[in-house]
């Protein structure tokens, strides 16, 4: 976190100087393990594990806080017979389908709630390749889910039709989720943590009796993460584990506890919640799909929700579809429903880049991006780029992505000819956010309202200006069609003041996005939002963002002048509420844990709930109500059940519906590991989705005849100094003079093993490619005993290209992609890879130079892509290969 | 250490005063707590910005995360990075346990600042504790700044807030300071040949804003203010470390006492100052001037009696 957030780390840092201890859990020793407590370094991937016996350690000592548990979790529900948990079956969850490589997960649902929602019939065309690559049919039915599965950043998925839900709050029962929970991780024990994460017990009891200590009635702990966590084919479960562990210690909607997911963006956040993804709207409703979302009507039945808030579905999608159409939009036609774009399988950014090569995607549009260095197997972006009709560049500076077809890779070992690619490349140079208006939402849904400081120079345009003018040509172009397919471009409520640039208003944007009722007055909560087409919203979750008339996003009231939660700087949302699910943060009777942790709580001579935050409950619900058999909505949610957008009320420890790689996380090896999985048959995530043939080799794994051929880990990451892909750094003389060239972090005895100068060269080789990066050997990288053998791990900062005043081969020229199913990011942190002294061969020889590893190692394009296995020996696999 | 009176080069006094500010803001300084810093280099990315410096050379040094070597011409602050990996004694801020076995052995540590490579003095299995130490530093802004008093053009001077200041317009490139700084701030810029070094941003202390370095220190690890409100906090600062079991915590350049007459800038470490690559016992380089012009002038006078005895005699 001070590697990459080094100013949202003055708050660790403050609470360190209040006598918070920090620990610090990394395969190396960063700046944060520098000024941490404790340092625990362990294998890359081997996370679920780690956490997992942590939860192992809190259900076996019953350091779980129990009230909180039995009242606020889902830890009493029954879960049906049908239920297998991967202990029973070698690594799968009941359901698992061989031949398409899809788990059916209709038997992890709740005993007595027959699961609809989430079963649907099969879509034709292609999808996505799982592992195992099987395609068409059988990919698209897992992909359908995995497209929902965004919506529920926002709340869980519907429990399904007839939700009679069983519980024993003895939470003795069998097959009840704390029983199921204690079971599933019984194993994960601090040897099997050694075993795995290669931590040596002691250092494991000093987390787990630090984390325990602190977690109660009296106390509460954090948990953050960043793409550590993320980056993996596991990466959704890793978060779920956390989740497990932080609800079981209470640390949810508490102040001081929660997870925070430290966003690898100023404004990631942002760009989720209205979103730069394929598969979701504003406000993570859905992106509709092509065969199941024929009408409004089919689209909110299907993806709303009967009880909670995900009830009010329709009045979130009919406001947007206003806020998109306007007057346009009307009752009669389903308010322009239709003009929607449709998915049909998996569009996200590597099954797109697939496409591309493919020959199926004339056009792309890269904003703030540089995915020709910046993006996982680069040689497979770069590859996409060439294969376009026209590509559009929108940066500060020539980066790597509009320059692939002069200087990039493939030129200079021959694969690729300047002349011969047909990709017509549009730079437009962009406004950086000190010269343009606007909003960073950070981690904590904060929205801050930037001003803009001075002009952009020269013909550096915001992206406001790009596609408010881009939309506006177009407009002025199909003017008179009677085209249909030209109504949803010529209907759109495409007018915004502009100033002398033909730069629309920011705030006349975020107006927008606020909502306005049926006077046109700005709303102040998504609450007063119908579904009647009398107002328009352009995302449910910010309404409130523009409240009286004033850009809330744009408050700074110093912290000084009012109280320790600080509402009045910046607006959070939804509802400018600081810490989500604070309910929590009083006991069942609405009383506070401890005098300690008073959050919110209920004031029984107001008759409402009362804190320094906005309460995330209906206000004057009591916190004795229970709710009526027949109750819909909110109203369906009890007085003592704080997680109001899941459809229960309750914190999910397991998950029966709206995951597609199992109700609860297990551990599994990276994709590319240098171990056999120590705890199951099964090696790798079975539902993970791998890519390609020829542009995407993976490594052979344990078992395989080439396995030693990659003998060790590597983790990319970045440097405090660059960014990103390096568009914004490597170009800027302070910083690069600081980070000047690519590196590679080795440990002296890696070092010694294979000869490495310190200050020199090496080469590092996995069946992709081959890349040379200075060395610099440092005490900061251990090797750890783990899976049996020594683990040395190799770190690798992934900021470099061909382009600027720092450069250096890109670290991302290395990575395979293979995905997690249920978001589609790739694994960028735990692959494996050899090293050897010396730079690299150039031109092509370099091909020859890989492809004689891959030779050696027997690779193919089936290699290491296998879905199942039953054994250390992936060759036994009963997996089908494609 | 030899032992001077006070003087005007050398012992504790007011600078400012001294240099013919009557009535004078209090002295401003920098207190840098490295126990807080993360090693960002914001505060070096943000002194070159407003100040214009150039950058210093695009080399890759490999000396841990530090690609800037030292403070000079062209870089005013510099934050060095320092990998102990073989320490005494664990040490309460940041360890690391391997889990390979073998690597327990502890093995003594003399102290010394390495010149090697990190990594290659450690052997494979001497590492149980570890620490990688970070710490910006800067021109100490000396109560006795050498540099000042050799200048020959007057281009070095005190500003009202007791800090010393490079007048780029007037320094004739002689290089007469370098050398007399008794930690190796001031240089001269290649292929300009005047002496540069941190102003400790006088045009931001005019106009009465935070240098751009603590300005930039997300940590406030940097520290500016009043010198002598700095010293407090600092001893208070280090009391805590203490109580905290951190018994290695000192202050470095607060003495109003020491070689330099104190510095205005100081520093509290977690080692000695050699480990941070600072001077243990800096003195400034004039201190001896007085007792110098003394011993000259009684040399004279001696010579002269010489010569006068010698005519006397002859009478």
């Amino acid at each position: 976190m001070a590697e990459c957030h080094p100013v949202g780390f003055q708050w660790v840092m403050e609470a360190k100087a209040r006598g918070a201890k920090i620990i610090h859990v990394d395969p190396r020793f960063t700046r944060t393990s520098a000024v941490s407590d404790l340092h625990v370094p362990l294998r890359a991937g081997s996370d679920i594990a780690f956490v997992g016996g942590l939860i192992n350690y809190v259900l076996s000592a019953g350091k779980e806080f129990r009230e909180y548990v039995t009242a606020y979790t889902n830890a009493s529900t029954i879960v049906g017979a049908d239920y297998v948990d991967s202990e029973d079956l070698g690594g799968l969850f009941s359901g698992w389908d061989d031949e398409t490589h899809v788990y059916d997960p209709s038997s992890w649902a709740y005993e007595g709630v027959n699961v609809g929602a989430s079963a649907g019939k099969r879509e034709e065309g292609a999808g996505a390749e799982s592992a195992g690559g099987e395609s068409g049919a059988q990919g698209a039915e897992r992909s359908k889910d995995a497209e929902q599965s965004h919506q529920f950043g926002s709340g869980g998925a519907s429990l399904g039709e007839g939700a009679k839900i069983q519980t024993d709050p003895t939470l003795t029962h069998p097959r009840c989720v704390f029983q199921v929970l204690k079971r599933h991780f019984a194993r994960y024990t601090p040897e099997m943590v050694q075993e795995v994460c290669g931590v040596p017990p002691e250092l494991f009891g000093q987390v787990a009796e630090a984390l325990t200590d602190n977690s109660g009635r009296e106390r509460t702990s954090a948990f953050c993460y960043a793409v550590g966590w993320t980056h993996h084919s596991t990466g959704v479960q890793y978060i779920r584990t956390a989740a497990i562990l932080q609800l079981l210690l209470g640390n949810i909607g508490r102040p001081g506890g929660g997870i925070m997911a430290l966003r690898g963006h100023a404004s990631i956040q942002g760009s989720t919640d209205i979103p730069t993804l394929y598969n979701i709207l504003p406000g993570y409703l859905p992106m509709p799909h092509a065969h199941q979302h024929e009408s409004l009507d089919s689209y909110v039945e299907r993806n709303g929700s009967a009880t909670g808030y995900w009830a009010y579905m329709r009045a979130y999608a009919v406001s947007l579809l206003k806020a998109y159409w306007g007057d346009a939009a009307t009752a009669e036609n389903d308010f322009c429903f239709d003009y929607l774009p449709r998915v049909t399988g998996d569009h996200s950014t590597y099954a797109t880049v697939r496409d591309q090569i493919e020959g199926k995607v004339p056009g792309y549009f890269i904003l703030g991006q540089n995915p020709a260095v910046g993006s996982a197997n680069a040689k497979m972006q770069r590859l996409g780029l060439a294969n376009l009709d026209w590509l559009v560049v929108r940066d500060f500076v020539v980066i790597e992505s509009a320059s692939f077809w002069l200087n990039g890779p493939e030129i200079e070992t021959g694969e690729l000819e300047t002349t011969k690619i047909p990709t017509e490349v549009f730079f437009m140079p962009a406004a950086a956010h000190t010269e343009k208006d606007g909003t960073f939402t950070q981690t904590q849904r904060m929205l801050q309202w930037h001003h803009q400081a001075v002009e952009p120079p020269g013909d550096c345009r915001s992206e406001l200006w790009f596609y408010y003018q881009l939309g506006r040509k177009l407009r002025e172009k199909l003017a008179g069609s009677t085209d249909e397919r030209d109504r949803p471009l010529l209907d759109l409520a495409w007018d915004y003041p502009t100033d002398d640039h033909g730069d629309p208003d920011a705030e006349a944007v975020l107006q927008e996005i606020n909502g306005r009722g049926p006077g046109g007055d700005l709303l102040s909560a998504y609450t007063q939002l119908t579904g009647d087409g009398s107002t328009s919203c352009g995302c449910w979750i910010y309404c409130g963002v523009y409240a009286d008339g004033v850009n809330q996003a744009a408050r700074r009231t110093p912290g000084r002048e009012q109280n320790y939660v600080a509402p009045e700087w910046g607006w959070a949302w939804p509802a400018n509420r600081r810490i989500l699910y604070n309910r929590a943060s009083a006991d069942p009777e609405g009383r506070p844990w401890s005098e300690r942790k008073a959050y919110v709580q209920w004031d029984e001579a107001q008759g409402r709930w009362v804190g320094p935050d906005v309460p995330d409950f209906e206000p004057t619900k009591r916190p004795d109500y229970v709710p009526p058999e027949d109750a819909t909505a909110e109203h369906a949610i009890g007085g003592s059940d704080p997680f109001i957008m899941q459809a229960d009320g309750k914190g999910w420890l397991f998950v029966p519906s709206g995951l597609v790689d199992g109700p609860l996380p297990t551990h599994y090896e990276p994709h590319e590991s240098p171990v056999s999985n120590p705890m199951y048959a099964q090696q790798s995530n079975p539902a993970r989705e791998n890519y390609g043939g020829a542009y995407n080799m993976l490594n052979p794994v344990p078992g395989d005849p080439g396995e030693d051929l990659f003998p060790y880990v590597y983790t990319t990451y970045r440097l405090t100094e660059h960014h990103t892909a390096g568009g914004m750094s490597r170009f800027v003389p302070y910083l690069s003079e600081l980070q000047p060239a690519f590196f590679c972090e080795v440990s002296p005895e890696l070092a010694a093993e294979r000869g490495l100068e310190a200050g020199g060269w090496a080469t590092i080789i996995t069946a992709r490619t081959a890349i040379e990066a200075r060395v610099l050997v440092t005490d900061r990288m251990v090797p750890l005993r783990a899976g049996g053998k020594v683990i040395h791990q190799i770190g690798l900062p992934y900021h470099w290209g061909p382009n600027g005043i720092s450069t250096g081969d890109a670290a991302n020229e290395l990575l395979s992609v293979a995905l997690d199913p249920n978001v589609h990011i790739q694994d960028t942190k735990a692959l494996t890879c050899d090293i050897q002294p010396g730079r690299r061969p150039r031109g092509p020889a370099l091909l020859r130079y890989v492809e004689n590893y891959r030779w050696r190692g027997g690779i193919t394009a089936e290699t290491g892509k296998q879905a199942r296995t039953t054994g250390p020996a992936s060759a036994s696999t009963q997996g089908s290969t494609s | 250490m030899t032992q001077t009176t006070a003087n005007h080069l050398f012992g504790p006094l007011d600078p400012a005063a001294e240099a013919g500010y009557p009535d004078h803001p209090p002295r401003l300084g920098f207190f840098t707590d490295t126990t807080v810093c993360i090693g960002c280099k914001a505060c070096e990315v943000a002194c070159k910005e407003w100040n214009n410096v150039p950058e210093d050379g695009i080399d890759f040094l490999g000396l841990s995360y530090d690609n800037t070597g030292s403070l000079g011409a062209s870089t005013w602050r510099h934050v060095a990075f320092i990998e102990q990996a073989s320490i005494e004694q664990p040490k309460p801020l940041g360890a690391q346990e391997p889990g390979v076995t073998g690597r327990h052995a502890p093995v003594v540590d003399l102290g010394m600042p390495s010149t090697a490579p990190p990594g290659t003095t450690a052997g494979a299995d001497g590492r149980t504790e570890f620490r990688w130490l970070m710490s910006s530093d800067v021109c100490k802004h000396c109560t006795h700044a050498a540099c000042l008093d050799v200048c020959p053009t007057g281009a070095l001077f005190r500003t009202e807030f007791g800090t010393v200041v490079v007048q780029q317009d007037v320094c004739n490139g002689c290089g007469y300071c370098v050398p007399a700084c008794p930690y190796g701030v001031i240089d001269q810029r290649k292929g300009d040949g005047r002496a540069w070094k941190c102003t400790l941003c006088y045009d931001r202390l005019q106009g009465g804003l935070t240098p751009a370095c603590a300005k930039a220190c997300p940590t406030e690890s940097i520290q500016f203010g009043v010198l002598d409100e700095l010293r407090e906090r600092a001893a208070a600062r280090v009391e805590q470390l203490h109580a905290a079991g951190i018994s290695d915590a000192r202050l470095y350049g607060a003495d109003p006492t020491d070689g330099v007459g104190g510095a205005g800038a100081f520093f509290l470490l977690l080692d000695e100052p050699e480990v941070y690559g600072l001077p243990p016992d800096p003195v400034v380089t004039t201190r001896d001037l007085p007792s110098m012009w003394l011993h000259a002038g009684a040399a004279a006078l001696t010579l002269l009696a010489g010569v006068v005895s010698t005519f006397w005699g002859r009478r």
